[in-house]
């Protein structure tokens, strides 16, 4: 089995689904039934790759390594570890989802379906590509669908949202671009892998400065930072991190439920991804140097998201401006585990606690976030496109199914012990309180204004006097429940035995604590 | 006399003819006369040229200097009468049609002498026996004012001209004591050169200027290119051109050789070279910035031909090897081009167009066999491979750019060049007419006379072949070169 | 056998002269398959390079004395470079002919020309006397005046007039350079590869070098020559603007490459830093103007400006890597410009009767045609120089080879790509996905045809294909650019 090689395969298979299922004849179903099977085909794949995947080793498992365009640094490497397999996991899961979320679109469907599929394969080759070039191809191949996804089938103000979305992503991308053709003209080297090995020597910098610096730069450490900088709002766009996230909230909101489910679910893991994948390894000392400026601006995103949240009228708008929060959490304890501390046991273990706080968070608040998403789409489905705060109560008398399942949802978006958000959060505070006190103590104030916000949800819609127009509102039907039964269950089984992903996640925080 | 044989059958056939308009043919219609007269004058033309084939007699006397390359050039010349003569077939402006072929005999036979000969008087007399026909012939259309005007602005022209140069010949005859160039060369050479000598130079060259259509002797051309009948323009622009540059070339190289000074960058002496340098330059400039803004499709032939008048003059710049392969290569293919060119002009003149270039509008769509020709022509004289007027251009400039060491001429290439590309402009206004414009509504094809469209596919498709393989011409013209001594 | 790609072209052009006028489908037909055989046997012979020649030397094709009396052969032959360029030809000359399906005034006219067209470019690629290749690129000066002035839209005769003379000028510029150096050299001979050999005087170089790149790089587009590009590429029909920018475009960076940098290795280093600096400009220039134009033809009129100034700057750098991403850059670019005018011109064009961004902008053409906005969407992917397309790569060695050499143009030139970027999703956002509060106007558009698909998938493949595996055409272009012939232009460069 090793032999195969699994991780192409696990981007094939969605791109192959995608172009058979734009193939299917236009009028019947049968397109989203070969979407949504070639989404299981991938799901399948990925439980291999995590039934297979040997978690006491640290280091890239089902490594593929192939010459491409040599003379160029460019090869076909992929590779996957703790965190990778996590967020394959992630997407994989998502994408199936989503799809029984979107089940209902009639207009364009093959498209959209090709296109979910699509965007599933850009995910998949983001989080397996070790070589910017390939790597680069994907996270574009990401983009795209995404735009054309709420381009077309979104809300009302739609364009402004998808052409807001894309250009501020693509401007991200562009910096990202263009650092790394420098890091390229510096060191003639595209791989992400060799070049943590050139950071942690400390000799990219010298690199840098050697190749490049006499023109403008008089410091290698300025021209190392202003490198940084590039590749950091590539990813800081895409997290987002404040002051870079004013896309986010039209785009989630205008997006159709399945997309923002995507969006939330996977695409802006692919910021943080990003954050620990390339940046942390490749410009240590530039984190470092940044620490607390970059601090301060995960501070203010979680709290500053959240007090956002908690003025919006509109519920998808706050679940969008809840998501920006809860990314927040992993920046923090990103931004906190770089803190320069003596090499004692007792700061690794903080450090590596915040690390694997960040990977479950990831992971946790993929399933939430989308959970909660198609379950204020099932509002607006049965609303007949009303989602806002005040306009309903009451709901948990005619669907208390609904209210059940989603008021889980919305508990774990919280933190409440035994379901998987508590332990994602509870560990990012565990490692960054020691570390860098203040930011996380403020950070708290986040933590109470989510609470607050996403219990006047559940007060709001669910309790309270029912309106008359409501009167007729049909609780949840057998599939919705089929849909949302596996992910409330992931959400009881992550929180009561979280091991099961920490097994994963732990050495890959070790092996990053170790390179730096 | 015998060497003088094939101008005496011309001379002869040219009194045949008018004696046979007048006895046979008097009562029978003008298109009929035209038919048999014209082809008595061929007939004549062939024997001619037969005779020379057969009999070649070469020789230097005092009054002849025949050798192969007159001879070939005869031929040459012999042809394009012919084809011209063919093409008066469809010609209606006169009903004097003996006289006419009579008078266009007389000239190829005045054109005959004149390359025949060394000595300048002979050459002066052949002039006029050339000139004198070709303005006549230019008033011939008394129905069109221009065509009086035209004969009479030539007469007036060339009679001046011409005296200028009787007075320089005869400024060298008080010189050198000698009529024969190569005598007046040899004196030249053992006496000290005075003032004088460069008078009688430039006195001798206006009237070849003159007659090769070079600026600022040039005044005459366009008129006389419109004005007169169609056909004469086709002989005054083809023929009388080559047999002009060919006296010139003999005079210039033959009798001035050592004198030619040198026009090279910041190396000025003077000689004949400066002077063609300067007529060239201004044949050039002249020609095309004129050419620019012409509406009528003769006038811009005409200036087109001063212009190439000037890159002609661009040959003699260079090296002995090349200098007279390029200019007789480029005059004999211009001569073909043009002949061609005026050839359209007439048939579409015939057809009841006038003659300005909005004219022609669509004329693809009316008559696309005579459009392509006129499409060839037109490219092969703005100088378009892989057209012979393209090859003619290129080993012009070749030679000249190579004649003097140093690239010393390469500043008068500069220029030929520079205004080439620049002529493209003119040829493609009227190549836009025939192509790109909508021809006027109520415009029905037509089909031009057999008679003139097959000299014309015969012309375009030497243009082609000599411009894809120049090597049959080159080679024939470099045997007769080198059987001859120049 | 590559020599068959220029005479299958004058047969095929001769043959739709020969047709009868008013069978549409015969003339399309033959031009179609006289475009493909002109492919398939350009494909063939570059595979038959590749194994034959791994050195990347030249082959010589027909060798054959021609003009004796001047030192003229009849000399075709081919190296990596000029198959590369046959390759572009070839593709594009069937795209052309696909977007050209509908035409129907003369039609047999339009492609008789077309062929003629690409017989000469085909004959410039593969000459290696300059006699010969001179000839061919003269040829080619005449059929694209014709096939703009009759079929072209926007002031289509002063475009077409003003781009004959303007490249006609730069040929007569050439002219002088190639009698100069013919003269010079004393040697009584226009093969290029005898006249390599010969070492000029540094002086004559200097001025020799200029005159023959500027005259051949008029027809690049090196700023600021290029003002008849636009203007050119505006008036043109479709096809027409995709040869001209595709393929015509490179006849001048090739004859600069070929003949100027070949020959005048010594007048190239002297004057390497001014032309540097005029391809960036015109890299800048031609992206800053593109983003304010309101026509989208001009657009990416100007953004062929901005391309060439790549390849210009890439022949520059005299470095390998830069080299070879200027000879790549002339394929991609190519091939991306032509997709860009067929999109315009077809696919829009053809339907809506406007290219004006302002009238665009109320159609909601995303919905209304949607394939032409996804191929546009790609192919402006495609031109900004994204990964995953062929540009990137070729953009990607022009800049890293220029940074040893020209580390502040090089700077120039990444802002460049940024407003290349900018001046993109300007034409995105307004002409496909423009915000409308308006509902919906009935407009109803024709349905893409088949030949369009085909021609569309064509040229995207193409790109994305080399975009992926770069390896295809680096494996032409890097031999011969470490062969013999160019060691002379790259010792004394830096690596």
């Amino acid at each position: 089995m090793t032999t195969l090689p699994l991780l192409t395969l696990l981007t094939l298979i969605p791109l192959a689904g995608g172009v058979a299922a734009l193939l299917a004849p236009r009028q019947s179903k049968l397109s989203r039934l070969i979407a949504f099977v070639a989404s299981l085909l991938a799901l399948s794949c990925a439980v291999l790759i995590w039934a297979a995947f040997d978690t006491g080793k640290a280091g890239y498992q089902f490594g593929e390594h192939v010459d491409w365009v040599p003379s160029l640094g460019v090869y076909y490497h992929l590779g996957i570890d703790g965190l990778g397999l996590l967020m394959v996991m992630l997407s994989a899961l998502i994408v199936p989802f989503a799809m029984l979320a979107s089940w209902k679109i009639e207009q364009n469907s093959k498209l959209y379906f090709a296109l979910i599929l699509f965007l599933e394969a850009g995910l998949f080759g983001t989080f397996t590509a070790l070589n910017f070039f390939h790597w680069f191809i994907y996270w574009e191949l990401g983009l795209i669908p995404a735009f054309f996804l709420i381009k077309m089938w979104g809300g009302p103000k739609r364009t402004r949202a998808a052409n807001q979305f894309f250009i501020y992503t693509l401007a991200g991308s562009v910096a990202m671009l263009l650092a790394f053709l420098a890091i390229y003209a510096a060191t003639g080297l595209f791989d992400f892998t060799q070049l943590a090995g050139l950071a942690e020597k400390g000799s990219l910098d010298t690199a840098l400065f050697a190749k490049l610096g006499g023109a403008f730069f008089t410091s290698k450490e300025t021209l190392a930072t202003v490198i940084f900088l590039g590749v950091f709002l590539g990813f800081a766009v895409k997290a987002p991190l404040m002051p870079f996230h004013t896309w986010l909230p039209s785009a989630y909101a205008e997006a159709p439920t399945g997309t923002s489910m995507l969006l939330t679910g996977a695409m802006s893991k692919m910021g943080v991804y990003g954050f620990l994948r390339i940046l942390l390894p490749l410009f240590p000392t530039q984190m470092r140097a940044m620490q607390t400026p970059l601090l301060c601006l995960a501070v203010v995103t979680i709290v500053f998201s959240a007090a956002a949240a908690l003025a919006q009228r509109d519920l998808k708008r706050m679940v969008a401006y809840s998501s920006i929060n809860h990314v927040g959490y992993c920046l923090l304890g990103i931004f906190a585990a770089v803190q320069l501390t003596s090499d004692s046991v007792a700061w690794t273990t903080e450090k590596a606690a915040a690390l694997n706080g960040v990977m479950l968070q990831m992971f946790n608040h993929g399933l939430t976030a989308s959970a909660l998403f198609y379950c204020v789409g099932l509002i607006e489905q049965r609303s007949g496109g009303r989602r806002g705060l005040d306009d309903f109560g009451g709901l948990r008398k005619v669907a208390p199914v609904f209210c059940g399942l989603m008021g889980i949802t919305l508990f774990a978006s919280l933190g409440l012990p035994g379901l998987n958000g508590f332990v994602s959060e509870f560990l990012i505070f565990k490692g960054s309180l020691p570390l860098v006190g203040w930011a996380a103590a403020v950070s708290t104030l986040g933590l109470l204004i989510t609470a607050i916000f996403l219990l006047t949800i559940l007060q709001r819609v669910f309790s309270g006097p029912l309106q008359n127009r409501w009167a007729g509102w049909k609780d949840l039907t057998t599939g919705e429940r089929l849909t949302l039964a596996p992910v409330i269950a992931l959400m009881f089984v992550i929180g009561i035995f979280p091991q099961i992903l920490i097994s994963v996640s732990n050495p890959t925080a070790l092996a990053i604590l170790k390179h730096f | 006399m015998l060497p003088l044989v094939p101008e005496e059958i011309v001379i002869i056939s040219a009194f045949a003819v008018l004696l046979a308009d007048f006895a046979l043919v008097r009562r029978k219609s003008l298109p009929i006369r035209t038919a048999v007269v014209g082809l008595f004058s061929c007939l004549g033309c062939l024997i001619a040229m037969i005779w020379m084939a057969r009999y070649q007699s070469y020789g230097n006397s005092t009054m002849l200097a025949l050798n192969p390359l007159t001879q070939f050039l005869k031929m040459v010349l012999l042809t394009l009468t012919m084809i011209v003569m063919v093409l008066s077939f469809g010609a209606r402006f006169s009903r004097h049609v003996g006289e006419y072929f009579a008078l266009l005999l007389l000239a190829a036979a005045g054109l005959m002498l004149l390359i025949s000969s060394e000595n300048l008087l002979v050459i002066f007399i052949a002039l006029e026996m050339l000139s004198i026909p070709l303005y006549i012939l230019s008033a011939f259309n008394k129905s069109s004012p221009a065509s009086a005007e035209a004969g009479l602005k030539y007469f007036l022209f060339g009679s001046i001209t011409a005296a200028f140069t009787l007075f320089g010949i005869s400024l060298l005859y008080g010189l050198t004591g000698d009529l024969q160039l190569s005598s007046i060369a040899a004196k030249l050479r053992t006496q000290p050169i005075e003032p004088v000598f460069y008078v009688a130079l430039v006195m001798t060259l206006v009237g070849f200027a003159f007659k090769v259509a070079a600026a600022p002797f040039h005044f005459w051309a366009p008129d006389v290119y419109q004005g007169a009948p169609t056909p004469v323009a086709c002989f005054i622009a083809s023929a009388s051109k080559v047999g002009s540059f060919f006296v010139l070339a003999r005079i210039l190289l033959t009798g001035f050789g050592p004198w030619q000074g040198s026009a090279v960058w910041e190396g000025l002496r003077a000689g004949w070279m400066p002077l063609l340098a300067v007529l060239a330059v201004l044949s050039i400039v002249a020609g095309n910035i004129a050419a620019l803004v012409q509406t009528s499709v003769k006038r811009l032939l005409a200036y087109s031909a001063i212009a190439h008048a000037g890159y002609a003059l661009l040959a003699f710049f260079g090296n002995s090897q090349q200098m007279l392969p390029a200019l007789f290569f480029y005059v004999i293919t211009y001569s073909l081009t043009v002949l061609g060119a005026f050839a359209v002009v007439a048939v579409v003149e015939n057809s009841g167009s006038p003659d300005k270039i909005s004219e022609w509008a669509g004329l693809s769509r009316r008559a696309p066999l005579l459009s392509a020709c006129m499409f060839v022509f037109m490219l092969s004289l703005a100088g378009i491979p892989p057209l012979s007027g393209f090859f003619g251009k290129f080993y012009l400039f070749t030679a000249a750019a190579g004649g003097m060491p140093h690239l010393g001429m390469l500043w008068l290439v500069v220029v030929a060049v520079g205004a080439s590309a620049i002529s493209l402009y003119y040829y493609l206004q009227v190549l836009k007419q025939i192509y790109t414009a909508e021809p006027p509504s109520g415009s029905k094809i037509f089909h031009a006379p057999a008679a003139a469209l097959l000299p014309i596919l015969f012309l375009a498709a030497i243009v082609i072949a000599f411009g894809c393989a120049p090597g049959w011409l080159l080679g024939k013209l470099s045997i007769v070169l080198n059987s001859s001594s120049f | 056998m590559l020599a068959w790609t220029i005479y299958i072209s004058f047969l095929g052009a001769a043959a739709l002269v020969l047709l009868p006028a008013e069978n549409r489908r015969a003339a399309r037909f033959t031009a179609l398959l006289t475009a493909l055989a002109g492919l398939v046997v350009g494909l063939t012979g570059a595979v038959q390079y590749e194994r034959q020649t791994p050195s990347g030397d030249v082959v010589d094709l027909v060798h054959a004395s021609w003009i004796p009396d001047l030192g003229i052969h009849y000399h075709l032959a081919a190296d990596g470079v000029s198959i590369t360029l046959v390759l572009l030809t070839g593709i594009a000359a069937v795209a052309g002919v696909l977007f050209s399906w509908n035409i129907q005034q003369r039609t047999k006219e339009f492609f008789a020309l077309y062929f003629a067209l690409i017989g000469g470019v085909y004959g410039v690629f593969l000459s290696f006397d300059l006699f010969l290749l001179f000839v061919f690129y003269e040829i080619a000066i005449i059929p694209k005046y014709f096939l703009i002035a009759s079929w072209g839209s926007t002031r289509r005769e002063y475009g077409a007039m003003k781009l004959a003379l303007y490249s006609f000028v730069g040929s007569a510029m050439v002219l002088v350079g190639l009698i100069a150096a013919y003269v010079v050299s004393g040697a009584h001979t226009f093969d290029l590869l005898e006249l390599a050999k010969h070492s000029f005087p540094a002086p004559f170089q200097h001025w020799a070098f200029l005159l023959v790149f500027v005259g051949f790089a008029v027809l690049a587009g090196l700023w600021p020559f290029h003002t008849w590009a636009p203007t050119g590429h505006v008036a043109a029909p479709t096809a027409a603007s995709m040869l001209l920018a595709g393929v015509v475009m490179k006849l001048g960076a090739y004859g600069a490459l070929r003949v100027a940098m070949t020959l005048f290795p010594d007048g190239l280093r002297y004057w390497q830093n001014e032309i540097a600096l005029l391809a960036v400009i015109g890299i800048v220039y031609g992206g800053t103007v593109a983003l304010v134009q309101r026509d989208i033809k001009f657009v990416i009129g100007y953004s062929s400006v901005s391309h060439m100034g790549f390849v210009l700057l890439g022949l520059m750098t005299l470095t390998q890597i830069g080299l070879i991403g200027a000879v790549l850059q002339m394929f991609s670019h190519g091939i991306v410009a032509g997709l860009l005018f067929a999109v315009v011109g077809r696919m829009i064009y053809d339907r809506t009767h406007t290219r004006d961004l302002g009238e665009l902008q109320p159609m909601n053409l995303n919905a209304l045609a949607p394939f032409a906005m996804v191929t546009f969407v790609i192919a402006g992917a495609a031109s900004m120089g994204l990964p995953g397309f062929s540009g990137f790569i070729a953009e990607l060695q022009v800049l890293a080879g220029a940074w040893s050499v020209f580390p502040r143009l090089t700077i120039l030139a990444g802002a460049g790509i940024l407003v290349g970027i900018a001046f993109m999703l300007r034409v995105w956002i307004k002409a496909f996905f423009a915000e409308n509060d308006t509902p919906k106007q009935a407009v109803h558009l024709e349905p893409t045809t088949l030949p369009e698909r085909a021609g569309a998938f064509l040229l995207l493949g193409t790109t994305v294909l080399i975009g992926l595996c770069p390896g295809l055409l680096l494996n032409l272009i890097s031999p011969t650019l470490h062969s013999a012939l160019f060691q002379p232009l790259l010792k004394g460069g830096l690596p």
